[in-house]
């Protein structure tokens, strides 16, 4: 569904030139749910922006079902961490989650269709003609995401979408993301700093080493399907995942060149 | 009920005091400059008489509205574009601060020489003072669209007059209703100084026109009537900005309370 092939992006500016992103190549099957985790700093954000169309890769290319992406594609939708900035506070709910629709051209009709489908599906059915301020930072967030959902995206792009909400909160959101990934069989990439969160919620996770960034390891998470925040997390195979990320990050900030330690048991 | 009616104090006390002191410190007064404050509101209903609104008032504020909206449009429509791209800015920013730093009154001359002396001068009048603080504020609320903000429209295609209508404009709204107020102020003052050069009817010129024929009690109607004028314009423009900016209000509110995210 989602290829990125020889990715680099190199920022030039008043005479200093940043490497942020050296060589990128991983794919994204369809209907899969795919982490990606790194090092504080290491061009997640601009990585994903670049995926996502908004900014152009220095070298490389990103192909959307073999269409290369050439702008902000259609079948993309974002989730940006900053809730607050990336709804329009100008805008009721309702009106948020529908502006985007209006591009596709669809009819009044099928237009409240979605919007009420998307709202009910992250459960704030009935908050569609509130301001996105009068709500809470939880909720909010989950307006984006609804406004993602109504748009009907091949593939969904989150970027760091739970850090700045409470712990809590970000536990239910991260099932929401689950639920509605297994619902609606999406395909969602899905980047962060929070190795417990890649591990918890990915069918698979990308370590990315520090900027520069290449890709460091892949890792196949052989968690069940259904899972939750009580059991999946004490689970002995989830610590296992999460101590193995946790030392290729800890490895990543070193600047090691090789994958560390023993190869990855296999479960079972 | 009773919070309704403080509020109505506080509203009314001020202007209250003020009426009274002027009108104990003018009582009997005998200077023909100075007179007392109840000679001149017996005098308002003989000269404001119904011709005089529809000669005179109508004129002026229609004078008003029709400089004050086409300052508004040119001043929104130019923001926009100014504060949209960032070569357009680069080289029209100096024009604009030498322009703006030109008084308008000293443009009545210069206008009368190439639109006379009707109503054209004194709407292109009102029109290039008040059309100043609406372009700068515009520029500054366009430029301030934040990043996020924009990169989100960006990825939803949300482009071109939809861009506009329902990203850019909405969130310089609130630079652009700052730039509406100082107009309207700056408008109301050059429609009078428009009316005091070269005029047969209208507010100033029936000030100005009392004054030169010593009817002084009629003069201080005139000015009187200015001032409530200026007051009515003032209630109703803060009217459309609450229903208009409600949303910021809110925003604003919200971001205040104690315990709130981000």
């Amino acid at each position: 569904m989602l290829d990125v092939r020889g990715l680099k992006k190199v920022y030039e500016g008043s005479g200093r030139r940043v490497e942020a992103v050296r060589d990128l190549t991983f794919s994204v099957a369809a209907g899969e749910l795919v982490c990606l985790v790194g090092p504080s700093g290491c061009g997640k954000t601009t990585l994903l922006r670049c995926v996502g169309g908004l900014l152009r890769p220095t070298a490389g290319e990103v192909l959307l079902a073999g269409r290369k992406v050439d702008g902000p594609p259609p079948g993309m939708a974002f989730v940006f961490q900053e809730y607050g900035r990336s709804l329009f506070p100008w805008m009721r709910v309702g009106e948020n989650v529908e502006l985007p629709l209006r591009r596709k051209g669809l009819g009044k009709a099928r237009r409240r269709e979605l919007v009420a489908d998307a709202l009910g599906s992250v459960g704030l059915a009935d908050a569609a003609g509130a301001y996105p301020w009068q709500l809470s930072g939880g909720m909010q967030q989950r307006v984006a995401i609804a406004r993602a959902l109504a748009y009907e995206p091949e593939v969904l792009l989150m970027d760091e979408p739970f850090a700045a909400v409470d712990a809590q909160t970000r536990a239910d959101l991260e099932d929401l993301v689950r639920r509605l990934w297994r619902e609606r069989s999406m395909t969602i990439l899905f980047v962060t700093h929070d190795i417990d969160e890649a591990v918890y919620l990915g069918e698979r996770v990308v370590v990315l080493s520090a900027s520069p960034t290449v890709v460091r390891e892949q890792l196949k998470v052989d968690l069940p399907h259904g899972r939750d925040q009580v059991h999946t997390r004490v689970a002995p195979r989830f610590a296992e995942l999460r101590t193995r990320v946790y030392e290729q990050i800890q490895a990543a900030k070193r600047g090691t060149e090789r994958p560390v330690k023993s190869p990855l048991p296999r479960q079972g | 009920m009773r919070r309704v009616l403080l509020r109505l104090v506080f509203v009314f006390a001020l202007p209250a005091v003020l009426v009274t002191v002027w009108w104990v410190a003018s009582a009997g007064s005998e200077d023909v400059y100075w007179p007392p404050l109840a000679t001149v509101l017996e005098t308002f209903p003989d000269v404001w008489t119904g011709e005089r609104w529809r000669g005179d008032v109508l004129p002026s504020v229609l004078r008003l509205a029709a400089g004050y909206a086409l300052a508004a449009v040119v001043g929104v429509a130019l923001g926009t574009l100014v504060g949209s791209y960032r070569r357009v800015r680069a080289v029209c920013e100096p024009a604009l601060e030498f322009l703006r730093a030109v008084p308008p009154p000293v443009l009545v001359p210069v206008i009368m020489l190439f639109a006379g002396i009707g109503d054209t001068m004194k709407i292109v009048v009102i029109a290039a003072g008040c059309v100043w603080p609406v372009l700068l504020n515009t520029v500054e609320g366009v430029r301030a669209v934040d990043a996020v903000t924009a990169e989100t429209a960006r990825s939803y295609g949300v482009t071109g007059v939809a861009w506009l209508r329902h990203v850019v404009l909405p969130s310089a709204s609130p630079q652009i209703f700052a730039g509406l107020r100082q107009a309207l102020s700056i408008g109301i003052i050059l429609m009078v100084i428009s009316e005091m050069f070269a005029a047969s009817n209208g507010l100033g010129f029936t000030i100005v026109q009392f004054q030169r024929s010593f009817a002084i009690p009629g003069m201080w109607t005139g000015i009187l009537l200015l001032g409530l004028l200026g007051f009515v314009l003032s209630a109703l423009f803060r009217l459309v900005e609450r229903r208009a900016l409600g949303w910021y209000h809110g925003l604003r509110a919200a971001a205040r309370r104690p315990g709130s995210s981000s």
